[in-house]
């Protein structure tokens, strides 16, 4: 399986670098807006949690960014299964869809921790403290991983490109917003504030701003990711094999 | 060797294959005709493991394709639609290939170095898919179903929109690789195709097979000779002999010309595309050709 899921990783890669400079534009261009924005005209002077807002603000970012670029991967399976048909010569071949989904999902990870160290580079050049420690990284790269996987489970079943657009408008982009991005969660009214602790991504913000301040990260906040990203990587080998049927 | 079973497939309430069974042995061609939602791409699909049928067995060089994941290590696929990489170059295309079956690094160049020098693509190897010509492009796509050398080859309308020369030469392409022992089995729209390539053929029609032989016993069951009314108004008759075929045309009012019979007449013959008709001043071939046409392809 590990052989198959490679040749995944490896075609993905190779696009990846074909598309480098597309893809690293597209990292950083909504990021930079929202950093000049928020973290530097309209939060300069303001604190929250005890933070500058852009040292608040840049982990919420790496948190964002890592979720974009991770789903990302589900529009690249729809292309390559709806338009060029490059699917069916995975599914022709001998790997297995368990092999396909892993190897998708590393190059999801990969995506968003390409995303996050733009936003780490971009935090640097803008004098932002922060730490981007094991802990950061681990955060970033668990965040990915949920996020591809959910990726690849949504992308196994849509029909067509138009329902991954609204998938993606009613599941990723409020997400964005609401999971801790760009303000603490806690300052939503109670029920909300319940509703939004569900979203990983709260959980994966809550643990990568925790990382970059050098603080501990609670073990909870670990276990819903890998929980989260365990079950998506799993659903997602099940709707696959189901395509074939 | 290709060995399909009383293969079933339906789709929500459509029932795409009824029962369908045919062998392909090794370094035969055998193409598979039939009109759109035939079930022809059903076939295909279920026999390169793409989809799972409801019943019936899926045989490639003796190992199960419904059962045994590495039975398909023995099947090789040009789809019908050009899915390659775009972007990636025409050696990167075939090395995914060559990695999705588990070939060696040294494995993989020495296929690829050898396919695309089979398909006439060794100077093209650094070029990125896109830049190629629709014609190329299926070289590649039948370069890459080759890497892993596989025992049956399945070719779903490969010269699909390409021109007559290019036809030709992928026609040429596909006859090498018969010559090498691999069973392959074609579908394809363009009827005078399969009766230049194919060893046998089968017709296929709503999810059933009516007929399979070579293309000369096909053709045999209607007649050898046609005439064929050149204003189309009437169906063309068939003949087993040229001078009855001759007689029936001079007795025609209006332009009527006699040609050989074609696997593409005994197919619409098959597919019910136009009534097997004899004139009325041939009395004596009348019933012959009624009995012919039931008792045939039909």
């Amino acid at each position: 399986m590990i052989q198959g899921a490679l040749a995944v990783y490896y075609r993905e890669m190779l696009l990846m670098r074909r598309r480098s400079f597309r893809l690293l534009a597209g990292m950083a261009v909504s990021p930079l807006l929202y950093f000049v924005t928020f973290g530097q005209a309209v939060g300069r002077s303001a604190q929250l949690d005890g933070l500058a807002y852009s040292s608040f603000l840049l982990p919420g970012l790496v948190a964002m960014s890592s979720m974009m670029q991770a789903y990302s991967m589900a529009s690249e399976i729809n292309i390559s299964r709806f338009y060029f048909r490059i699917f069916d010569e995975f599914m022709a071949s001998p790997i297995g869809p368990a092999a396909y989904v892993l190897g998708e999902v590393m190059a999801g990870v990969t995506r968003g921790l390409a995303a996050a160290a733009v936003i780490v580079l971009m935090g640097t050049l803008f004098g932002v403290h922060f730490q981007a420690g094991a802990l950061f990284w681990l955060g970033a790269g668990l965040n990915a991983f949920f996020f591809a996987a959910l990726a690849v489970a949504m992308a196994m079943i849509v029909r067509t490109h138009q329902d991954q657009a609204t998938l993606t408008n009613f599941i990723i982009t409020p997400m964005a917003f609401l999971g801790g991005t760009f303000f603490p969660v806690e300052k939503l009214p109670g029920w909300a504030a319940a509703v939004v602790g569900l979203l990983p991504l709260t959980h994966a913000s809550r643990a990568i701003r925790l990382a970059s301040q050098d603080r501990p990260v609670p073990v909870e906040e670990w276990g819903v990711l890998v929980a989260a990203g365990v079950l998506c990587l799993v659903l997602a080998m099940y709707l696959t094999r189901r395509v074939q049927d | 060797m290709i060995a399909a079973t009383d293969l079933r497939k339906s789709y929500k309430d459509h029932l795409a294959l009824k029962g369908v069974s045919f062998s392909v042995a090794p370094g035969e061609l055998f193409a598979y005709l039939g009109p759109n939602g035939a079930g022809k791409t059903t076939t295909i699909r279920i026999m390169t493991g793409l989809t799972r049928p409801d019943s019936g067995s899926a045989l490639v060089a003796g190992r199960d394709l419904l059962r045994d994941p590495k039975a398909k290590q023995g099947v090789g696929m040009v789809a019908q639609t050009i899915n390659l990489d775009m972007e990636l170059s025409v050696a990167e295309n075939l090395d995914i290939h060559g990695r999705l079956f588990g070939l060696s690094r040294q494995k993989r160049l020495e296929k690829s170095v050898e396919w695309l020098a089979r398909v006439g693509l060794t100077e093209r190897a650094g070029s990125a898919v896109k830049t190629l010509s629709g014609g190329l492009r299926r070289r590649v796509m039948i370069a890459r179903a080759l890497m892993h050398e596989p025992a049956a080859l399945f070719l779903d309308e490969p010269t699909v929109g390409l021109d007559a020369d290019i036809r030709r030469q992928i026609w040429a392409l596909i006859k090498d690789l018969q010559s090498s022992g691999v069973a392959i089995f074609l579908t394809t729209h363009y009827i005078e195709e399969a009766e230049a390539l194919a060893d046998r053929v089968a017709f296929l029609k709503n999810g059933l097979i009516t007929a399979t032989d070579t293309p000369h016993n096909l053709i045999g069951v209607i007649g050898a000779w046609a005439a064929v009314d050149l204003s189309g108004k009437s169906p063309a008759a068939f003949f087993q002999e040229r001078a009855d075929a001759m007689a029936h045309a001079a007795c025609q009012a209006g332009g009527v010309t006699v040609r050989r019979t074609s696997l593409e007449d005994a197919y619409l013959q098959a597919m019910g595309g136009g009534a097997l008709e004899v004139s009325a001043c041939l009395p004596g071939k009348q019933d012959a050709g009624a009995e012919k046409n039931d008792g045939g392809a039909r």
